[in-house]
């Protein structure tokens, strides 16, 4: 993604311009809790209590974050690749399948320690092959990813729909899932991690997928900007004729993006079922898949800035379930709210406030800002 | 399957195949002048509950309509100012509308009519309802023509009405009138239009109003013909079929028409057969028609049955250059 | 003197640092053909898009009729009777013509009578001005040569008295450009004022009654085409007298390296762009390949490098074949030593966004030296980046910096230093001093002949006849798809500028 604009020196780039961005979407998600009746601040200030004010609510923020990291990643990996994948919703879903596979099948016979690698292979394939077909259509015949990922996101839901109903579901169980995994396929609590720092921690969902998700960002920041992979993938993105040039395949490159990206919205579904519920419901995603769209865009698609941000988005969870109770008039749709603003924002109005940056900084210090007009060149 | 059944099949069609046609309509005015919407959805569900929020307050449908197309215009509006003046992606502002959308309408509701989200349910006299037209009953009897007319055309609703009369009108407008011809270049290639000394952001803006104007007709079909009222993400996903359905018809008014028929077709069948086995077949699951849309749009973009080319200047910001 | 139909006074314009039109005064008469010649990036387009209300003079006065007026858009432009042919054409593709002309001169909200009085007028002006073209046409079907004349079309239905034309011959085929120059001096007959840009000479004489010349973003001069010749108005374009000649010894060519037999190449639209070429180089020559822009020279380059799938023919690469008609690869053919660098700099030779370092290694980055197992050798790229910085004198050197913020001359050393420092056997250059600045032309010509004479084998692909004419040591003349012509460097440029517009075959067809 190119920017048409002027250079801005680095600081502002990636500091100041989202941390504004960021602002306004607050400022407006405000305006909104106004309308509702209530007074912004104080719905903040419970929102913050709510999500970081004790050990408990530390550790339920780090468990919805832990989603986030997982699809935000997955998000910016396509984008690395110039690819836009809405799917992580569905991706997610469909690895759902390969959590249940492992876990129905061996929670009696293997420990949490041999059943969570091989979760995290199945959840991963199951995600990477759900993202493969568009990932094919769009290489191989062109097919826009945007529309068949969220095609394929309503299809997912349709298949997890009849498998839960139809298949899955044990003749005893009241709702739609399956049955509830034994021992060997639960996932080790966190919440001791937290208990360290003098925290108390009753039960919470918070688990070691935590761990496994920093590992991914890690690994996916190695993967973009160290690896031979990585930078074939950057190439293609920013430019396919260069890649072409250079000789990196788009097919390969287009698939093999999806397949990661697909893989790591994958394993965003173990933390849900393998660590908090035993087992595999309707709607066990609900929403992570988009919230990762935000959470990328405002992480710069960037590791570093991508945890910080899921850990923020995991914190309006949190402080939203807190909020709600507080504030009836504010429930934890508010998110949804935020949600959308920051990808206005950081997203789609990213350089709105560029050009006011721009004159901001020359009038102050026009030396230090670094200032280059834009290239004329190529006229 | 008796003809009753079939009629009934057909009426049920025809009702849901309404909101999906005014989104795909008003999704084809922005696409084609180059500006793609994911965020018909969004649009759609603002509208409804707009629609069902002003409905509630005032007891008019027609305030009902009228704020619910203001609303969905404004939003409509914010993608353009994303996309038109700030070249923003596309795609990124659609997916913020529809977000917005889902949180806020919930968060409203629920702040102003504490129903759990739904707006209070309405009296007849505040939605748009069926109207039966001349004659209905008087050719009841007479064969083929005769139910066909008295219960599939008739009785429909006002709104039902316009938007079936919305095909041949954007087919007119489109290719008929200087802003069609206008509409139509500028989504090919904008630079043509602005060498002709027209502005391409003032005719982009135009396009995305009547986006919002039809999506928000969209909604008051849901909130105040199909409901007495709107109950939260009533879309359920609609505008992403209609999103299907215009792709489907490669962008043309009347084969979208045809594709938002077929795929109301589908989910009438789907509703009506639940669990019920077909002679051959066996018993089809429920989810599988209601995902049939989904795939035949896959396989339309994977160029198995013809191929869907988008306007060439799609999704791409307009920059002057030379 | 007539009444001028245009004035222009004092036009300034600057892009950021860059001044691309300074204090230019410019009077056209009426009624007549005035030429506008000057280089490439000498700020004729600048000029013109001021004129059509693309972009705003930053001072200066535009006058039209003697009337003062204020073109802030194109449509006050076309108010004031200028209409302008595009280098690339302003079309709606899958339009007919009928609608293209018509497109922002409908008339009324209804197409239906704009669409009648289009089709009446366009009857006229075929048969006043013989520009013929079927209405109903749908325009991405028609040929270059009648697109470009709807867009005459459309500007002389919006009622234009002065047509800008933008160097309008770069597309077409030489019978075409001399139907258009049959055109104008009909449109001029008519009493129409004509502005051509251009930067060939020969148009200007053929058909123009005034010409000013621009150099470097000022009005050098202007003369009457009658009382002035090719060589003063071509000493007025380069200003000095440029001695391009660069210092070279004689060729000592060798084997074989490249050879290339029948080689047909389509574009996407399924248009024949290389028609049946043969050729070789052999190691130790340059062998330039000169013509006008469009004529196939871009398809060769990229067929050969492995971008452009080939429809036949074959390429040999120290005599054994590269697959050109199938899965030829550019990363293969690397390892083949076979060099690129490509015509298209900012968009196919460099990833603009990458650090310079990251561009060093562009193709290259599967190397066992920039590589540690699957992982980049961090180190190994940016040292080997400093060393071709120096060697190559790229600045700013710094490897870190973003590749968009260096000059076209830095952009294209990079390249350079990329596919030279690889020791290839082969090397084929497209357009190597496109965009660069004048002290880096000198470098770039210098290094190509360094490679010459460590034996490679150089194809060199320019539009810029002169840089042939000094860096080759055979000329291969490219036009329609065709090699029409070799000759030795010390062809003459009249003799390959015939050969370029096609005039010997056409004589040999007869």
């Amino acid at each position: 993604m190119s920017t048409p604009y002027a250079k801005l020196p680095r600081w502002a780039d990636y500091g100041l311009i989202p941390l504004l961005n960021l602002l306004v979407a607050f400022l407006v998600a405000g305006l909104v809790v106004l309308i509702v009746g209530e007074n912004p601040l104080e719905a903040a200030g419970i929102l913050v209590e709510g999500a970081f004010g004790r050990g408990q609510y530390i550790a339920y923020t780090l468990y919805y974050a832990t989603n986030f990291i997982f699809t935000g990643l997955a998000v910016a990996v396509a984008f690395h690749g110039g690819l836009f994948n809405i799917g992580g919703e569905g991706q997610a879903y469909i690895a759902g399948l390969g959590v249940a596979l492992v876990a129905l099948s061996f929670d009696a016979t293997f420990p949490w320690w041999v059943n969570f690698p091989l979760a995290i292979l199945a959840s991963a394939a199951m995600g990477a092959a759900w993202a493969l077909i568009p990932a094919y259509l769009q290489a191989r015949r062109g097919s826009h990813i945007v529309i068949t990922t969220i095609m394929f996101n309503f299809i997912a839901a349709s298949v997890m729909v009849y498998l839960l109903v139809d298949v899955l579901k044990p003749p005893e169980a009241m709702g739609p899932q399956t049955r509830g995994f034994l021992e060997g396929a639960q996932l080790p609590k966190l919440g001791w991690v937290l208990e360290l720092f003098g925290a108390t921690v009753r039960s919470t969902p918070f688990n070691i997928s935590f761990l496994l998700a920093l590992l991914m960002a890690v690994a996916v920041w190695a993967l973009i900007w160290r690896t031979k992979l990585g930078y074939e993938i950057r190439t293609y993105g920013f430019s396919p004729k260069a890649a072409r040039y250079a000789g990196i395949g788009d097919v390969r490159t287009i698939m093999v993006t999806m397949l990661i990206s697909g893989a790591l919205a994958g394993m965003m579904a173990l933390n849900p079922i393998m660590g908090s519920e035993h087992r595999v419901q309707l709607d066990f995603v609900t929403g992570a898949g988009f919230v990762g769209i935000a959470v990328a865009l405002m992480g710069r698609s960037h590791p570093a800035g991508i945890v910080p941000a899921a850990i923020l988005f995991g914190a309006l969870y949190q402080g939203g379930a807190e909020l709600a109770f507080e504030m009836p008039a504010i429930s934890r749709d508010m998110i949804v709210i935020i949600q959308g603003l920051v990808i206005l924002f950081a997203g789609a109005l990213e350089h709105m406030f560029r050009p006011w940056v721009q004159t901001a900084l020359a009038s102050l210090a026009p030396r230090t800002a670094g200032l280059e007009p834009a290239k004329a060149e190529g006229r | 399957m008796s003809a009753d059944t079939l009629l009934q099949l057909l009426d049920a069609t025809i009702r849901v195949s309404v909101p999906l046609l005014l989104a795909a309509l008003a999704g084809l005015y922005s696409e084609r002048s180059g500006v793609f919407d994911i965020g018909l959805d969004g649009k759609m569900l603002a509208g409804a509950f707009t629609a069902g929020a002003v409905a509630a307050v005032t007891g008019s449908a027609w305030l009902g309509l009228l704020a619910a197309v203001l609303i969905a215009v404004a939003l409509a509006l914010v993608h353009g100012f994303a996309s038109i003046t700030h070249r923003g992606n596309q795609i990124v502002s659609g997916v913020a509308i529809n977000f917005i959308a889902a949180g806020s309408t919930i968060i409203l509701g629920q702040a102003w009519f504490a129903q759990g989200g739904r707006t209070p349910s309405l009296p007849n006299d505040a939605r748009f309802v069926g109207i039966e037209l001349p004659f209905a009953d008087a050719l009841r009897g007479v064969p083929l023509i005769g139910p066909v007319y008295s219960e599939i055309v008739s009785g429909q609703t006002l709104l039902a009405y316009f938007a079936f009369g919305m095909v041949p009108f954007t087919w007119w407008v489109l290719f008929r009138t200087r802003f069609g011809l206008r509409l139509r270049a500028v989504g090919e290639n904008p630079a043509a239009v602005d060498t002709a000394g027209i502005s391409v952001t003032w005719l982009r803006y135009r396009a995305v109003i009547c986006t919002g104007v039809l999506t928000g007709v969209a909604g008051t079909y849901l909130a105040l013909s199909q409901n007495a009222g709107f109950v939260k993400d009533m879309t359920a996903g609609r505008g992403f079929i209609a999103l299907a359905a215009l792709i489907f018809a490669k962008w043309k008014p009347v084969p979208t028409m045809w594709a938002c028929l077929l795929f109301g077709f589908l989910d009438a069948f789907a509703i009506r057969y639940q669990g019920i086995a077909l002679p051959g077949i066996g018993r089809v699951p429920v989810q599988f028609m209601q995902a049939l849309p989904y795939l035949l749009t896959v396989i339309l973009l994977a160029g198995f049955i013809g191929k869907a080319i988008p306007p060439r200047a799609g999704g791409v910001p307009y920059v002057k250059e030379r | 003197m007539a009444e001028p139909a245009i004035e222009l006074v004092d036009i300034s314009k600057s892009f950021g640092p860059v001044r691309a039109n300074r204090d230019i005064d410019l009077s056209v008469e009426k009624g007549t053909i005035h030429g506008i010649i000057g280089e490439n990036g000498a700020g004729k387009s600048t000029l013109m898009s001021i004129l059509y209300g693309f972009y705003q003079a930053d001072s200066g006065e535009i006058r039209v009729n003697g009337r003062k007026v204020e073109i802030a858009t194109p449509n006050d432009a076309i108010r004031a009777g200028i209409g302008m042919v595009h280098q690339h054409f302003m079309l709606v593709p899958n339009f007919s013509v009928l609608e293209n002309v018509i497109l922002g001169a409908e008339g009324e909200a209804l197409l239906k009578g704009g669409i009648a009085r289009a089709r009446a007028e366009l009857e006229r002006l075929e048969r006043e001005y013989g520009l013929e073209v079927d209405p109903d046409a749908v325009v991405e079907e028609l040929p270059v040569g009648l697109q470009q004349r709807v867009e005459i079309l459309k500007a002389l239905f919006r009622g234009a008295d002065i047509l800008i034309l933008d160097e309008p011959t770069g597309v077409l085929t030489p019978p075409e450009a001399d139907h258009l120059f049959r055109i104008l001096v009909q449109l001029k007959a008519q009493g129409k004022t004509v502005v051509l840009i251009t930067h060939k000479l020969r148009e200007i004489m053929a058909v123009t009654d005034n010409v000013s010349v621009m150099r470097q973003g000022q009005m050098v001069a202007t003369r009457k085409t009658a009382e002035t010749i090719v060589e003063e108005l071509a000493e007025l374009m380069v200003g000095r007298r440029v001695l391009l000649r660069v210092e070279k010894g004689a060729a000592a060519p060798g084997a074989e390296k490249l050879a290339v037999k029948n080689l047909t190449v389509k574009d996407s639209r399924g248009v024949t762009m290389v028609d049946d070429v043969s050729f070789t180089v052999r190691a130790g020559e340059i062998v330039g390949i000169a013509g006008v822009a469009g004529n196939g020279q871009s398809e060769l380059l990229e067929a050969i490098a492995g971008i452009r799938p080939a429809v036949s023919g074959t390429v040999l690469l120290d005599g054994k074949p590269i697959d050109v008609t199938g899965a030829a690869d550019p990363g293969e053919l690397r390892d083949r030593g076979l060099a690129h660098v490509p015509e298209d700099r900012h968009n196919v030779g460099l990833v603009l966004a990458f650090e310079e370092s990251e561009n060093a290694i562009l193709g290259y980055h599967d190397g066992e030296e920039y590589l540690r197992g699957p992982f980049l050798d961090i180190d190994a790229i940016r040292r080997d980046a400093r060393e071709k910085i120096g060697k190559y004198d790229i600045r700013p050197g710094n490897e870190r910096l973003r590749t968009a913020n260096f000059s076209g001359g830095n952009q294209q050393k990079i390249v350079l230093a990329r596919e030279m420092e690889q020791d290839p056997g082969v090397l084929i250059v497209g357009q190597p001093t496109r965009g660069v600045d004048v002290g880096a032309i000198e470098f770039i010509h210098r290094r190509l002949i360094a490679m010459r004479d460590q034996a490679k084998a150089v194809l060199l692909v320019s539009v810029e006849l002169d840089e042939i004419r000094s860096l080759s040591d055979r000329i291969l003349v490219m036009f329609a798809g065709r090699i029409v012509g070799e000759r030795g460097p010390e062809a003459s440029e009249g003799e390959l500028g015939l050969l370029m517009a096609g005039v010997e075959r056409a004589e040999a067809a007869e």
